[in-house]
This record gives C-alpha cells, structure tokens and sequence, in this order.
C-alpha cells in the first residue's frame, strides 16, 4: 500500500466522521424541535383560545355555530366594557397598590436579610438562612386558616391592606434566599476593600453589594411581583366586598353571576390582568434568567 | 507614612489551630518589607490583621505609634491590594480609584488631581472612564495599586498581587511596584509565596513557616546566611541541595565531610574550628547548585573531584543544570553551558566548600 493511498483512506475517513457528526446533530435537533414544538401547543393554545374569545360578543359564543377557533365579526365591546366598569377599574387599582407595596416591602426586608445572612456572619447565620428557606416551603394553603385568626384580631379582614402584610410572608423567604445566593456569589475581597476603602456595613450594601447585585435583584422583584400579583387563595378569603377585591377574585366574583359565564368579558379581564406582567417579564428576561443561573456558574 | 510593629501576634481559630504563633517584627518608616513563606505559614493572616480584617487573638499591632488593636480598617490609614484586584465592577476605573476618596468627603477638584496623578504613575490615565471588565490582567492591577496610590496612606498591604498574571506580566508588574515604592515611599508590607518576588522587591524578607518567622534580613544575607535548614532550601532556585553527612578527622589535623563511603571533602581551613564541635556527629551538608560544578584540571588546587552520573540535563541557556542522585538523595549542579553532559554519563565534579553550610539534624539550624 503506497503512502498516498494511506492519506487518502484517512482524509476519507476523516471526511465521513464529519457528515455523522453533522447527522447526530441534525438528529438531536429535530428531536429539541418536536418536544419544543408540543410544549408551546401546550402554553400558547389557552392564551390564543382567550384572546379569540375575548374578541367575540355575547351572541356569537353562545350561538355554537362554525369552529370555536375562528373570530367571525370580532369586536372590542368586551374590553370597552371593562375598562369604563367602574369596579374592574377599583380592582385593577388595588392590585396595583398591593402588587407595589408588596415588592417593596419584600425587597427592603429580604435585601437587607441576605446581606447580613450571607456577610456578616454572626452566631447562628447559617440556621438561620436555612430556617428561612424552610419557610418558603410551608404551604400558603396551610396558612390561611391560622391567619384568619391574626387578620381577625387586627381587624383587617375585607380590607386590601391585610393582603400588603400577608403577600410579604410569602415572597420574602424565597427572595431572601435568591439574595443570599447572590451576594455569596460576590468575591468577599469586594467587602474587604470596601471597608478599607472607609465604608461601613450600609455604605457597602448600598455603593457596593446592591449595584453589583443588581440580576438578582430584578430576579426577586419579579418573584415578588409575582407573588403579589397573582395570588388568588388569600383575596379569596380574606376579601368579600367588590371595593376591596383584588383582580384575581374580582373577576370571578362580578362576572359570574350565579350559573352565568360572560365569558367574552372574563376572557377579556384575564388578558388585561396578564398585561402588566408580559410587559415586565419581556423588559426583564435577560436579567432574571442572570439571576436565577448567577449562583451556578459564578461559584 | 509610618512604622508598623507586631509584638507578640497570635492568632488563633475557633478549632483551635494557630495560624499566627506570637511573632515579633518591627517595619521601619519607608520600608518595604516582603512576607514570604509557604501556604499555610501565617503571613496572609499576619497581613490581614495589620489590616484589620482578622481580629488578633494575643499580642499588639503598632501603626504610627498607635495600638491599633481593636481599630476598625478604615480608621487604621491602610490601603490594600488583593490577590484578584477586588474592584468595583460596576463603577469606572476613575471611581474605583475614587470610591475611597468619596467615602471620606474630600473634594472634588482634590480627588480629581490626586486620581490623575495616581493615573499618570501608573500609566492609566486613557482607561479612566473605563470599566473593570474591560481591563486586562496587569491593567486591573494597576488599577488596583491606583486606588492604594490615591488614598496617600500610612501602610500599603499587598496580598500575592501578582499571583493571577501571567509570568511575563508579572516580572513586568514586579518592576513596577518596585518603581511606585521608590517614587512614593510608603511603608510597605508585601505577601508572596514567591521567593524571587520577595529577594527582587524586599528591603527586608521576612521568611515564615509555620506560623513563626523563621529568619528577617535584607535578601543578600537570607541567601548567603540562612539561619535555619527551612530558609536556607525556600530561598534560591533551584533549591539547595540537602546531603546527610558526618564530621570527621580529617586530613592535616583539618576537618572532613564524609558524606558516602566514597566521598569525603575536606572543611576549609576557614571553617575548622566552627565546625569542630560537632566532629563525629551527624549533620546535614548544605549545598547551592551555583557551588556544585564541573572539575577542571587546571582549576583550584585541592578541591575534591567526585565523579558522578548525570541523571537530567537542563540547558537553560545561560547556564545549564544537571541533576544526580547521592545515595538517593536529589542533587543538582550549576554546570557552564559548553559542558558537554548526557544522561547516564559520568560527570566529573567538585565542589565550592568555601560556601557550604552545615546544619544540625534535629533542630535546623545553621552552625
């Protein structure tokens, strides 16, 4: 066998390794479509099935004619109607308020709670940083009941301002324990520095940890945001008169009527309630993905 | 500007373990002085509490003629440099520097000379609007020692500055700091684990093992006179050369150093009654490779030929080394580059006894 055939043979071989790697590849991405491909039928056919019904009137769904699917004279009197109704405006208004106050006050709490978890390292940080994420696993569902009891005596039952104290114990946990992976993720150098530099404890939280911390951050207002904004169980309870309802439980209570379903305008309602979110998550997504992922690769 | 003193400094951790075993060291205004030792022998932790990062278990820290015992960092007047630079990643290169300034309220127009002089030294001033991340390696350093320059402090504490660079960088950063220092002459503890750094910077070394200081000299007295076994092998490179030996009668009336059955070297004559006492004891014969050479004919009469094969040839260039093994234990030589040496291949060699060093077996030391 001469030595250029030799080369040939392997150059040949070399060449056909290329294509059954350019094959596997292929492979694996048909297989990442098709599995996408059904998980977004999944997620995006209930979002599109409410717009389509939000989009026709009253006459048009009950008539059960033609594909569900398909708007045949679409309006907006829907969302017309919602936006004049005076108590779909008051819910959206307190879900505001409450949603805001939340954030807030979770961040404040849970920000200044990782800080001196994860930097200051007094007697019992550690059981104390693992207490809180224990929290964060005790089920809301369990809770209700004991504070109706807490709500009662503070005689905020039926009232808004109940839900700004009681959303916190539910977004504070798991943002704390966002935060604290966060700031351990931040070399401890950092702090060193900071404090010859002549900074005490609130000047490097807030010159230095906060700006630095700033993925996770937005990673647990969103959390907290969440939370706030999507909680049904608690307005439930703890909620009775419309111009106190928050919209999860106000557009079930005012637009079911007894056995009756208007569901263009509920259809309406959800998407109007889900703006505020789509619009931050579409603003923040970069950031949040960073921040979940920050403890991971930073190390 | 201002004398550092430590004066009984331990330090000692919640299980028990001592890092720091009650060391004595006075550091002179406008001295640079260089913590050298192994990991683990205490000299990040001698460092840190200078600074005022770790709490000292005993003993006192003296800065500028102040107990600084229980005074927090940024009261103390230091400025530190960290091992991964520790800046601000999201502030300018300008605000970095400036941070330190700002905290303590001076002014504006005050903090922007004192930054652009800092950058002018150090040769920054076009990356001052930058941010860190857009820095290379020695960049961020510099950046790092700029906002110890800015801050005009009592003591500069540099903690294994130049341990993230790349070799090349770090020689060239290693002259650097040697140039800041003469130029603005600020008492300096410096912390390394490399001896080159500490003999090329040091106006004293201070050598730590073990939570003690084993030896404190300027770097031409660590390596001629070790005091210790421990400083004797950690300073030069390559390493010394370790031989266990006995003392004997030797030729003349004279001393020997018998250290195989087939090689004894006679003890200067210099040396003979140093040496002495310890005549038919067992002691370890100390040897850099630079005194370990080819024999020549025609080279000083009565140094010793021993005949030895070579086991690894190391040309570098200038010089070249040669590795053997004596009754098993490791040896190297300094040997002229146009020696011819191959492995397995006898060598002829002799050695300068006049350099040697004698050290006691169980304690170390130097005799």
């Amino acid at each position: 066998m001469s030595a250029s055939t030799v080369t040939e043979r392997r150059v040949a071989a070399a060449a056909a390794r290329k294509h059954s790697l350019h094959k596997s590849r292929m492979w694996a991405l048909w297989g990442s479509y098709i599995a996408l491909s059904v998980f977004v039928v999944m997620f995006l056919v209930p979002p599109f099935y409410t717009l389509v019904t939000s989009l026709k009137s009253s006459a048009e769904i009950s008539a059960q004619t033609g594909s569900p699917w398909l708007v045949h004279s679409p309006t907006l009197e829907n969302f017309w109607y919602l936006i004049t109704y005076p108590n779909f405006q008051r819910y959206y208004l307190n879900s505001v308020i409450v949603t805001i106050l939340t954030v807030v006050i979770s961040m404040v709490i849970s920000v200044l709670a990782a800080f001196s978890l994860s930097r200051m390292g007094f007697w019992g940080s550690q059981t104390l940083s693992t207490g809180v994420f224990l929290t964060y696993l005790v089920p809301p569902s369990l809770l209700f009941i004991p504070l109706f009891q807490i709500v009662g005596q503070l005689g905020l039952i039926n009232n808004f301002w109940c839900l700004v104290l009681l959303y916190p114990t539910l977004a504070v946990p798991f943002c704390t324990w966002i935060m604290i992976g966060y700031f351990s993720s931040i070399p401890k150098e950092l702090d060193e520095a900071a404090l010859i530099d002549g900074a005490g404890y609130l000047q490097m939280l807030w010159r230095i940890f906060i700006p630095v911390a700033m993925p996770g951050i937005i990673a647990a207002t969103i959390f907290a945001f969440t939370v706030a904004w999507g909680a049904f169980l608690y307005p439930l309870a703890y909620l009775y008169t419309s111009n106190q309802m928050v919209l999860t439980v106000g557009i079930i209570s005012d637009l079911i009527r007894g056995d009756v379903f208007q569901w263009g305008k509920i259809m309406a309602a959800c998407l109007l309630a889900s703006l505020p979110p789509i619009v931050i998550y579409a603003f923040l997504m970069d950031y949040y993905v960073a921040g979940l992922t920050a403890g991971a690769t930073k190390g | 500007m201002a004398e550092v003193s430590c004066r009984k400094v331990t330090k000692e951790y919640d299980a028990g373990v001592q890092a720091v075993k009650g060391i004595d060291l006075d550091i002179a205004d406008h001295e640079f002085v260089v913590l050298v030792g192994p990991s683990g022998c205490g000299k990040s932790t001698t460092l840190r509490m200078i600074a005022g990062l770790e709490e000292i278990t005993s003993g006192e820290i003296w800065i500028d003629g102040d107990v600084v015992n229980d005074v927090p960092p940024r009261d103390r007047d230091i400025a530190m440099v960290f091992q991964n630079y520790a800046l601000y990643p999201h502030m300018s290169v300008f605000d970095n520097m400036a941070f330190g300034l700002k905290l303590r309220k001076f002014p504006k127009d005050e903090i922007k000379r004192r930054v652009d002089e800092a950058g002018r030294i150090l040769d920054i001033v076009p990356l001052l609007e930058r941010k860190p991340r857009a820095l290379s390696g020695g960049q961020r350093q510099r950046v790092a020692m700029g906002r110890a320059i800015v801050r005009n402090p009592k003591v500069f504490l540099f903690d294994e500055p130049l341990s993230n660079l790349d070799a090349k960088l770090r020689v060239q950063m290693r002259t650097e700091i040697k140039k800041v220092h003469q130029t603005v002459r600020t008492t300096t503890v410096y912390v390394t684990h490399d001896q080159i750094e500490a003999m090329t910077l040091a106006d004293r070394v201070v050598v730590m093992n073990g939570g003690n200081i084993e030896q404190v000299g300027a770097p031409q007295e660590l390596y001629h006179h070790p005091a210790t076994r421990f400083v004797a092998g950690f300073i030069g490179s390559p390493a010394m050369n370790f031989l266990p030996c006995r003392v004997q009668d030797g030729p003349n009336g004279g001393l020997a150093i018998r250290v195989t059955d087939s090689i004894t070297l006679p003890v200067p004559p210099g040396r003979v009654e140093r040496y002495g006492k310890y005549k038919d004891k067992n002691m370890i014969l100390g040897l850099r490779p630079e005194h370990l050479f080819e024999y020549h004919e025609q080279g000083k009469p009565g140094w010793t030929r021993v005949d030895l094969p070579v086991d690894v040839v190391e040309p570098m260039g200038m010089e070249t080394m040669v590795h053997f093994f004596i009754d098993g234990a490791p040896v190297c030589a300094r040997v002229d580059p146009a020696t011819h040496a191959e492995p397995n291949e006898i060598l002829p060699l002799t050695a300068d006894l006049n350099q040697m060093h004698l050290m006691h077996p169980d304690t170390g030391k130097v005799v």
